[in-house]
């Protein structure tokens, strides 16, 4: 028998209820081997301001490039204090701040190496269902090649790509809306 | 690592758009550009997965997690996580959260003036078993007014967190209850185009999990996307 997915849902205003205890906003622990980097920015409406009621979660491989999860059947090293998930609410100012390692390279599309990169799911009152879009780095070769960011219309690429503000920490943007409207998936 | 087994694309009708102007939020919130269709890799058929050292014993019953016992109805939500394939999907974190018997979230941005009540905080979570059941004890949720329109009340309802095993299958949905008569008002409801996917979002009362003298019991089902037929060639 083949059944249909249940529909999404807003989280609506009160999803800090539900979701704050699991706020993770150090992934990787101290001993955690990898580049520390924090990643700060804001969620941007239509209108330009900050969306004080959303939550952004993220999921990334460790340092060697490999998920916890055991779909993930690389021969490689996995840490016992990294899961790889982050969840982080957003502030009055439709601020966030998270704090973790630069993930290794991992298998793409084509049996091609993807550029190290963050998945994100973002969720807020008056998103009806959540969003999914990637964090990648600066100043990286290879995204250039990544099989998954090829496939991004050009112009929109650089929504994807975190920028660097000073040593260690990166800006990256959910701009919701208008130009520079962030590029989300489907899949 | 060449063969992944991907994820069925969703049916259409049965998910939300994300511009749906009966609900005013989401004009100021929803992506004006289309989403761009991508294949799936490893990074969104892994996904982060939970254990029991992430809970306490509390966290599935919501009428313990005070001093005293919270204002309600006793009710007991319980039901099976499914993937498409109707197989259970085990292990699986649940998040819910809900208003107290009169409506209220105890929440700095909930200013509607029914009473808080200290013994309930409407927080739970959980792990499907096996089979994927999961069981909560709660009260019964109020309906409360929003100023979405005119006279806009929300119709009873629990919001559901759900995992899965893999960044593809997170889902975050709403259960109502059966009999509400708000919930054909209610734009949440409504902005599911398919009638029947947007019934699967109602629970039924349940004789089975009742208990007498102590509580009502509602059944809900989740389904929860499934695997493709084949693996992809990726």
């Amino acid at each position: 028998m083949s059944l249909y997915a249940t529909g999404n849902q807003t989280v609506g205003p009160y999803l800090h209820i539900g979701l704050t205890w699991l706020v993770t906003r150090n992934i990787a622990p101290r001993g955690v081997p990898g580049e520390r980097v924090t990643i700060q920015g804001r969620v941007i409406d239509g209108d330009g301001q900050g969306v004080n009621d959303a939550m952004i979660e993220i999921w990334q491989a460790n340092a060697h490039g490999r998920y916890v999860h055991p779909e993930d059947t690389q021969k490689k090293p996995l840490q016992r204090a990294f899961r790889g998930f982050g969840r982080v609410p957003t502030d009055a100012r439709g601020a966030f701040r998270f704090t973790t390692i630069k993930p290794g390279f991992v298998p793409g599309p084509g049996a091609r190496q993807q550029a190290p990169h963050l998945v994100v799911s973002v969720f807020m009152r008056g998103l009806l269902k959540h969003l999914a879009t990637r964090i990648y780095f600066p100043d990286e070769p290879a995204n250039a090649r990544d099989p998954f960011l090829r496939l991004v219309p050009e112009e929109r690429r650089s929504t994807l790509v975190a920028s660097r503000k000073r040593e260690g920490v990166l800006e990256w943007n959910v701009i919701l809306q208008g130009k520079d409207e962030t590029v989300f998936f489907d899949f | 690592m060449s063969k992944l087994k991907g994820y069925r694309r969703y049916h259409p009708g049965t998910q939300p758009d994300y511009d749906y102007p009966p609900y005013r939020s989401t004009a100021k919130r929803h992506p004006t550009q289309p989403l761009v269709l991508m294949p799936q890799t490893l990074s969104e058929i892994t996904g982060p997965l939970f254990g029991f050292d992430d809970l306490k014993p509390t966290d599935n019953d919501l009428t313990r997690q005070h001093k005293g016992e919270p204002i309600g109805e006793r009710i007991i939500v319980s039901g099976r996580v499914l993937d498409e394939n109707s197989r259970a999907v085990p292990n699986t974190l649940i998040e819910i959260w809900q208003a107290n018997a009169a409506g209220r979230y105890p929440h700095q941005a909930d200013q509607h003036k029914a009473p808080l009540d200290p013994n309930f905080s409407g927080a739970g979570r959980t792990l499907t078993d096996a089979e994927g059941r999961y069981r909560f004890v709660s009260i019964r949720p109020g309906e409360y007014p929003w100023r979405n329109h005119y006279n806009a009340w929300r119709p009873a309802h629990i919001h559901f967190s759900l995992f899965g095993q893999a960044f593809l299958t997170r889902m975050v949905t709403q259960m109502y209850f059966p009999g509400d008569p708000l919930i054909p008002y209610d734009p949440m409801y409504t902005c599911i185009a398919d009638e029947n996917a947007r019934q699967r979002l109602i629970s039924s009362f349940d004789w089975e999990t009742t208990i007498p003298e102590q509580a009502l019991g509602y059944r809900f089902d989740i389904v929860l996307r499934g695997r493709d037929a084949t693996p992809m060639e990726r």
